[in-house]
């Protein structure tokens, strides 16, 4: 965490699930490195894929227990957890989002790196909703973005 | 002077603002519409007017700093009464507000001659409704205890009815809950049980006869004083924002942090179009995050020190928005005459001092300062508590042990006004001092016992994340001290 808020290489590289699980359907990738007191994606995980050996300990991921559903991604304080999925040369890519115009699917978006600067356009496949408004916006983009598109513009 | 133009929010991604009953005021002969629910120095912002005040020796313009009356930027002559806290005075039909000369009013002659005065006996007495005070009362009143929660504010909740963002923490202490949402939460237990309420309300002192305190507490909207007889009082009085040394640091458009939060999340008000963040701690991010979801852009976070202080989580969450951090930069000056209408931010060397021809200017009209907080010891101080500098809890604290209890018997601090920390904490604390209080009057001592050892284990487990190691230490010097006092 060298630039302030920017992951490091050596920490997506810690952070990506393998590749073969990615093939198989959507996994949750956890940008959560620090020590800090929170055990909200513990609990909200309905698959106790998500380990929180202690609240001060970041979480470990179970990538064979985990769906991909997303819960975690809706419920993470930190607006950490992203899912990720690969599918031949595309990727779909799931990411919290808290703003209005609300995206709908079929619509074309900018895909944003974890800078916020465009790196791709983007189309919105899939639409989750929390009761508190946090919405988990799943967009499809080239395959090579799996781990740089971190989130969208409308 | 007024322009015309409604700062009023109309959508925004996760607050409502219902505004559903209108009232008209007068200010300064002009008719001024505004809703139900919001006070008069945000009613009179949302209209569009910046100078509330004027210095008193050079006239100088002052506007929305803090948003919660513990600045002066807001006094105001309201129905003939001088220097009225106008953000913490709820709007009224028919009210005249008018602006004072040289930010002075002149004393009314006769309108509070004779205010009615009203006294009654309660069990603990917790002043401050927000998560401490709320968190303790809940304690106690479940346990048996006689409650009344006395606040400044016409909205109850303390600084949660701001808080957009979801708190971290454990489940049983709300983790990736909304701020908002604990305090509806937390209202709702307390009202449940019956807890008492005095909003609008300020207690002025706090001294002890007969073996119990005695609370002196005028209301803020009508000519009455309340004498308050309580076994047990818990201060849960938050914290005041901490000001950065810069010329041009009162101008119109330089907030503190809560200030703006609470114009754009507690208002729906727009607070300006283009915002400078001053710190990158916790609450610098949380803002920058939250000033992008009420419309208004955030140009740049600046942070004197060489990495940020809050968590990498909410750092990356704005950096992916597009929203630079600059470390080792604060803020040299605020430019504009009447209002910020730009600001000159400097890279700082290692030993703190600017670099020269590094200076940048930034077209801004929100300059928000995020700069730390200072606890709220007034009532402490006031009733006589032994109080400590300890840097480590923000400022001046009443000495505590880990129950709570300060020197004066029968009264608690708990929450910021203890010792900078954070709203779980707060609400640990709160506990704690509400299970104690309690078992100081004999009720229920077995589940008071439990309930407070239950509350001092989770907050020492929520203290050993590398964010808690500063106030733990600081409370460690503070509990030392008091076990050197008794």
């Amino acid at each position: 965490m060298k630039e302030a808020g920017i992951l490091s290489k050596e920490e997506i590289e810690k952070v990506t699930p393998p590749l073969d699980r990615a093939e198989k359907g959507p996994v949750a990738v956890i940008e959560c490195l620090e020590k800090i007191p929170c055990d909200a994606c513990g609990w909200a995980c309905p698959f106790d894929a998500i380990i929180k050996e202690r609240i001060t300990v970041p979480p470990k991921i179970d990538y064979d227990k985990c769906t991909g559903c997303g819960q975690c991604v809706l419920v993470c304080p930190g607006l950490a957890i992203f899912l990720i999925e690969l599918d031949g040369e595309k990727a779909k890519v799931t990411v919290p989002y808290e703003f209005l115009p609300e995206p709908r699917v079929g619509q074309e978006v900018v895909a944003l790196d974890r800078r916020g600067l465009p790196v791709t356009k983007a189309k919105v496949l899939k639409v989750m909703r929390s009761k508190d408004k946090t919405l988990a916006v799943t967009i499809e983009v080239p395959r090579e973005l799996f781990m740089e598109v971190r989130g969208i513009r409308i | 002077m007024l322009v015309p133009l409604n700062r009023r929010i109309t959508s925004h991604p996760i607050l409502e603002f219902p505004r559903e009953k209108s009232v008209a005021f007068m200010f300064e002969g002009k008719r001024i519409e505004a809703y139900e629910g919001e006070s008069i120095a945000a009613a009179l912002y949302a209209s569009g007017l910046k100078t509330f005040t004027r210095s008193y020796k050079r006239n100088r313009p002052r506007g929305w700093f803090c948003g919660i009356g513990k600045c002066s930027s807001c006094l105001m002559t309201v129905n003939g009464i001088p220097n009225v806290r106008t953000c913490i005075v709820p709007v009224k039909e028919g009210l005249n507000v008018r602006r004072q000369k040289q930010g002075l009013g002149t004393l009314p002659s006769s309108l509070y001659e004779n205010p009615e005065v009203e006294k009654f006996d309660v069990e603990l007495a917790v002043i401050g409704g927000g998560p401490a005070g709320l968190s303790a009362a809940i304690t106690a009143k479940r346990l048996g205890c006689s409650t009344l929660v006395i606040d400044e504010n016409f909205k109850a909740g303390g600084q949660l009815i701001k808080q957009t963002h979801k708190f971290f923490g454990s489940k049983e202490n709300y983790a990736g809950v909304r701020g908002i949402d604990i305090a509806k939460i937390l209202l709702k237990d307390l009202n449940e049980l019956g807890g008492n309420w005095l909003l609008s309300s300020t207690v002025a002192a706090d001294y002890i006869e007969g073996g119990k305190h005695v609370l002196i507490v005028p209301s803020l909207v009508e000519p009455k004083i309340r004498v308050i007889k309580a076994e047990t009082v818990v201060v849960g009085t938050g914290a005041r924002e901490n000001m950065l040394i810069f010329p041009n640091n009162d101008l119109p458009g330089v907030y503190g942090a809560g200030g703006v939060q609470t114009l754009m999340n507690v208002f729906g008000i727009k607070p300006g179009e283009r915002a400078l963040v001053v710190g990158a701690g916790n609450v610098g991010l949380i803002i920058a995050y939250q000033l992008i979801q009420a419309g208004t852009s955030v140009e740049a976070i600046v942070e004197a020190m060489p990495r940020i202080g809050g968590y990498f989580v909410h750092a990356a969450k704005v950096r992916r928005l597009g929203v630079p951090i600059y470390l080792r930069h604060s803020i040299k000056r605020a430019i504009g005459k009447e209002s910020v209408e730009a600001a000159e931010i400097v890279q700082l060397d290692e030993n703190w001092n600017p670099v020269e021809g590094t200076e940048r200017r930034i077209e801004v009209d929100t300059i928000v300062l995020a700069v730390g907080l200072t606890p709220a010891s007034e009532i402490p101080a006031q009733a006589g508590c032994k109080l400590t500098y300890v840097p480590e809890l923000g400022g001046q604290v009443a000495i505590h042990d880990p129950d709570l209890k300060t020197t004066i018997p029968g009264m608690y601090v708990a929450g910021d006004s203890s010792g900078i920390e954070e709203a779980t904490t707060a609400m640990l604390e709160g506990r704690i001092a509400g299970a104690d209080a309690a078992l100081s009057l004999g009720y229920k001592p077995d589940e008071a016992e439990r309930l407070k050892e239950k509350a001092k284990r989770d907050i020492s487990e929520f203290r050993e994340s590398p964010f808690g190691e500063r106030p733990r230490k600081g409370k460690e010097k503070v509990w030392s001290m008091m076990e050197a006092i008794s």
